[in-house]
């Protein structure tokens, strides 16, 4: 209970510093507007006639790509600058309570963005009858991989008081885990890597698994799969905060 | 049981020792001021009391509570003011306040009373809905300030809890420190040897992670070579028969001439002995011999010679 409060008092700070910004909005209208140009100019949603959204969320790791590691940089970093990582620490709470109460209302966060993103949903129910089962499915995969790439933010913003390498650090690693399950990429390791490492490094990947959860195939191991991420990745931080709190 | 243990607390940064082996205790009522030369050690020795930095060896326990150990527990009993006092800039006075009462565990009316009363007691009404990132450093310094006392704890940690502030303010801040400590500890560093001079009872004086020397500040003083000194301004413009005459006096060891001008000089007259009073001797002395005497003085002796004379010896 008492930790259920602490992660709660850390989570609604966080989450009134989002809004307490303009940036959050710029955040908003940013994912919003690009997703729709992407959508519409580069996917050609309307002519391609077809009520699915499978053009739209394809898009979305793309996106977050350059935006989540956005959202994430100031977490940590943001704390070490100002000097406030002192005061955070030596609260009466543990380091696990404030990591987990900072992602957390960053994942919410962006979770609003995406939520704000229905009106695609009721444009394609008012064109035409999709599934809604997969529409839904391909929601949870993309707020789960915006979970995973959260966790890398949150750890690359824990290494730096610099928000700039942050943001850079946490967009390479995030990159990696897109390519890595990328079909040119892939395609391109064939040719030459066996079969054992070639399945290795695509399941590393993000995108196999957000793929198999957008066609609706809610797999216990694909949810393992975020999970794990997220856990690993909130782990690092940790030990990162641990050890580099003295300087 | 009330008390601050600090046990053979080390802390190497790579090779380099920091923090070199200190061990004090500070009990209730006591306020201890925390002195050195910048990089001595303090800020260092604090974050390792308040569970900021993990220690390389040694402990610090608060109330029975290990810093190490108890994590939590002791880190619950602390009131911690960091160095520059940091703060969210982005959030408002109130906001800020109400955010380390809630992980302090307050909650609902008992949480908006203490923040009330905590605004209050720092002088922070007339800012209380702004950002704080518009506030000036007083202001931001006395936010931080209220955010270690907002849940009334038993021991305080402030690191240069005055810094920043001008003299008002400073004197408010120290009569506040004052006024609360008959039932806390309280552990403050400076570099301001007046200000441990107007609020400690007790000095801890580091120079390069050692303690150097541990006593009441009036003891410190007492260490100054021109402690219980006598100065005399006196109008004449001979000094040298003066001197001469003064040095007959019984109980004076020597005199020296400080200051000459046209029609006035003064003089520093030094005991024998440091703690037998040898200044009425010496104006009876001056008054029979129709000396015009301008001023008297006193000597209690430099804090701030002393402070140098400590903190860089024997290295």
């Amino acid at each position: 209970m008492k930790s259920f409060n602490n992660v709660g008092a850390i989570f609604k700070r966080e989450i009134a510093g989002y809004f307490g910004s303009p940036v959050a909005y710029v955040f908003i209208v940013i994912f919003l507007v690009l997703l729709g140009f992407f959508t519409f100019y580069i996917s050609r949603f309307f002519e391609v006639g077809q009520a699915d959204l499978r053009n739209f969320f394809e898009w979305h790791p793309w996106i977050f790509l350059f935006l989540i590691p956005a959202v994430a940089m100031r977490l940590w970093s943001e704390e070490r600058r100002m000097g406030t990582i002192e005061l955070i620490l030596t609260f009466p709470i543990t380091l696990a309570e404030a990591i987990l109460g900072k992602f957390l209302a960053a994942w919410a966060f962006i979770g609003i963005a995406l939520f704000l993103t229905f009106p695609m949903v009721i444009t394609v129910t008012y064109l035409g009858s999709p599934d809604i089962g997969p529409v839904f499915c391909a929601y949870l995969g993309s707020f789960l991989s915006a979970g995973a790439f959260l966790s890398v933010g949150i750890m690359t913003s824990s290494f730096t008081r610099s928000q700039v390498i942050s943001f850079i650090l946490s967009v390479i690693i995030c990159l990696f885990f897109i390519l890595a399950g990328y079909p040119p990429v892939t395609d391109v390791m064939a040719g030459w890597a066996p079969n054992w490492m070639l399945d290795l490094i695509s399941n590393l990947g993000f995108l196999s698994h957000s793929i198999s959860i957008e066609r609706g195939v809610l797999d216990f191991r694909d949810l393992l799969y975020y999970f794990s991420v997220i856990f690993f990745m909130l782990f690092v931080n940790g030990i990162v905060i641990q050890n580099r709190k003295a300087s | 049981m009330h008390k601050i243990e600090v046990k053979n607390i080390t802390k190497y940064f790579g090779a380099k020792k920091a923090v070199d082996d200190i061990t004090f205790t500070v009990e209730k009522g006591e306020i201890l001021g925390f002195l050195g030369p910048n990089g001595a050690g303090k800020s260092t020795t604090m974050r390792m009391i308040t569970g900021f930095i993990p220690p390389s060896d040694g402990t610090a326990v608060i109330g029975g509570s290990d810093i190490i150990e108890d994590s939590i527990a002791a880190r619950e009993k602390i009131g911690y003011l960091p160095e520059n006092a940091p703060v969210y800039p982005d959030m408002t006075v109130v906001g800020y306040l109400d955010f380390c009462s809630e992980i302090r565990g307050f909650s609902g009316g008992e949480r908006k009373k203490k923040v009330e009363e905590t605004i209050e007691k720092c002088f922070l009404t007339e800012v209380k809905y702004q950002t704080i990132g518009t506030l000036s450093k007083g202001f931001r310094q006395r936010v931080c300030f209220a955010q270690s006392i907002i849940h009334d704890p038993e021991y305080l940690i402030l690191d240069e809890p005055t810094d920043g502030l001008d003299p008002n303010q400073k004197h408010e801040v120290r009569l506040m420190i004052r006024r609360m400590s008959a039932e806390k500890v309280i552990i403050l560093s400076t570099h301001i040897l007046e200000e441990m001079d107007a609020v400690c009872n007790r000095a801890i004086i580091i120079a390069n992670g050692k303690i150097v020397s541990d006593s009441t500040p009036s003891d410190l003083r007492a260490k100054s070579p021109v402690h219980g000194a006598v100065s005399l301004t006196l109008r004449g413009t001979d000094p040298e028969k003066f001197l001469s005459f003064v040095q007959e006096i019984n109980g004076v060891k020597t005199a020296k001439l400080i200051k000459k001008d046209t029609d006035a000089f003064k003089v520093r007259i030094f005991p024998e002995n440091k703690d037998t009073p040898i200044a009425d001797r010496i104006i009876s002395g001056v008054s029979e011999n129709k000396y015009e005497l301008k001023s008297v003085f006193v000597e209690q002796g430099r804090l701030d010679e002393v402070f140098r004379t400590i903190t860089t010896s024997d290295q």
